[in-house]
């Protein structure tokens, strides 16, 4: 198992949004956050990247302990967080987004290689490479974020809300590279909301509603179930 | 008026503007990175013209060769004004951050005059002095050099900034913190070179400025007022509009003084800053 979250509470201030939340996700798997708008998907993302603190529980990553391990040491463990709306750095060029993934020693031994693996996958990124990232398109930014986040060698890559407002098109391409990353060996975390689409590419998903779990299980199974549609149809 | 004086007030004005826009550069360091105005600027500029003072009045030291230990002073002076009262201040509300650096203005200076009374004081007999005179204008030379080392000091930063990766890294935290952080950039680190840096700019310009200039405890409070309009100017977070900004108030002030009248220096300045504010409040070269 490679992350493996248990039991965890989430506060801000005095609020609780998390109720004892427990997931995990193992080796090459993709696996789907689900969940209505404000059911606490991205605060569970963000608690794994110690964004935000956690009361209770605890968070192991490759069986260690990580609950405490500040947020900028987590790319050097092998997470990397992709965060809501992209969140490129607008007024750099992408080369020097990209150069920013690369962080963390090991990163920036092999930045040469991840550079050029990076524009096979995702060869627009290369042709604008030094153009400022506040000046391309929404679907381009999803794509220079996800390869920022690639650029740290992780283990795990967490991506919040990837297909928001993109078109469908750009949707299609996104699926098939998330598909290849996972092929490499990398896990994919993913928080969604569109059920459909994300149990069509999912291994499995979890549902989280008002903070917490409703239910979890593989995408075949979750894709037929009464709880789901009643999470997100009401009843 | 003869084309020599207007010559005389440009060069001195250009001068003059190379070491606002530096002073300036510090101040939009430490804005740009964490959105704090440091209020305390002007009294950190004060500490380091008395840095140079001391160096050379208890040591010997001249001026133009303390300008390193000025420098690593001041450096320290902003992380160890990051450890032990930035850090606490990041999240809090404005009113809160703006009273924490307008309060630290008040004690620096405050234990300046407590320490080393209000008197004036100057750097006797400097290395540099003298002055040249170039078709009929003439130059001070610790001003020129001054100026010269301040725009020296400009550039370095500029490209440290855009050409390292240390440099990158500051503009990353500068324009996402949390994003920054994500990726593996300690911001916390980040904030203390920011300061580092910024009150570095402060130490050249000071430690420059006490080879000719009168060195007191009140004496940061007007160059603190330029900085925040050549920052304004020039646009919040803009580094390369500070130089455009410093050259245009030392120009404004110079030229204005000779054509009006020189008592109302400041006003010409400061209307200025009013232009700019009610027609382009982001700055010649700001982003917001």
């Amino acid at each position: 198992m490679m992350l493996d979250i248990k039991n965890i509470d989430v506060l801000y201030d005095d609020f609780q949004v998390i109720w004892d939340v427990s997931l995990n996700v193992n080796n090459s798997e993709m696996v789907a956050l689900l969940g209505p708008n404000g059911s606490g998907k991205s605060t569970v993302l963000n608690t794994v990247s110690n964004l935000v603190e956690h009361k209770k529980g605890e968070i192991f990553f490759d069986k260690e302990l990580i609950s405490n391990i500040p947020t900028y040491h987590r790319t050097s463990i092998g997470i990397s967080h992709v965060l809501e709306r992209r969140r490129v750095f607008p007024h750099l060029t992408v080369k020097q987004n990209l150069l920013l993934g690369a962080w963390h020693p090991k990163a920036k031994e092999s930045l040469d290689k991840s550079l050029s693996k990076i524009y096979k996958i995702f060869p627009k990124l290369e042709s604008r490479s030094s153009q400022l990232a506040h000046t391309m398109s929404g679907g381009e930014q999803q794509m220079l974020a996800i390869a920022r986040g690639l650029m740290g060698l992780p283990k795990l890559l967490m991506v919040d809300e990837p297909f928001l407002g993109l078109s469908p098109m750009v949707v299609k391409d996104l699926i098939s590279i998330f598909k290849s990353i996972v092929s490499e060996g990398i896990s994919i975390l993913f928080v969604e909301q569109n059920v459909r689409l994300a149990l069509s590419m999912a291994d499995r998903g979890y549902v989280l509603e008002s903070g917490r779990l409703v239910v979890s299980g593989s995408s075949k199974d979750l894709i037929d179930s009464d709880k789901v549609k009643k999470v997100f149809l009401g009843s | 008026m003869t084309s020599e004086i207007i010559l005389q007030a440009i060069v001195t004005g250009l001068m003059m503007g190379l070491i606002y826009a530096l002073i300036a550069a510090g101040l939009s360091l430490i804005f740009g990175l964490m959105d704090i105005v440091n209020f305390a600027h002007g009294e950190h500029l004060m500490l380091s013209m008395f840095s140079s003072f001391w160096l050379w009045s208890l040591f010997g030291i001249d001026p133009i060769f303390s300008i390193p230990i000025t420098i690593l002073l001041m450096a320290l002076c902003g992380i160890v004004t990051h450890y032990f009262l930035i850090r606490y201040i990041l999240k809090a509300k404005m009113l809160i951050q703006i009273c924490a650096t307008f309060g630290l203005s008040i004690f620096i200076r405050s234990i300046a005059q407590l320490l080393w009374t209000p008197d004036f004081r100057n750097v006797d007999k400097p290395l540099l002095e003298g002055r040249l005179e170039v078709a009929s204008v003439f130059i001070g030379q610790p001003q020129l050099i001054a100026s010269i080392v301040c725009l020296a000091a400009f550039i370095g930063l500029y490209l440290f900034v855009t050409r390292t990766e240390t440099g990158l890294a500051l503009q990353a935290t500068a324009q996402d913190r949390h994003a920054a952080e994500i990726l593996g950039i300690p911001s916390n680190k980040m904030f203390a070179i920011g300061w580092a840096i910024g009150l570095g700019c402060v130490g050249v310009a000071g430690g420059m400025m006490s080879n000719y200039f009168f060195i007191f405890t009140d004496v940061g409070i007007n160059f603190a007022l330029f900085a925040f309009v050549a920052v304004a100017l020039g646009g919040f977070g803009s580094i390369i509009g500070c130089l455009y900004a410093g050259i245009i108030i030392g120009l404004v002030e110079s030229l204005g003084g000779l054509l009006i009248d020189p008592s109302f220096k400041l006003l010409y300045v400061f209307a200025i800053y009013l232009l700019v504010v009610i027609y382009r409040p982001q700055g010649l070269f700001g982003r917001y």
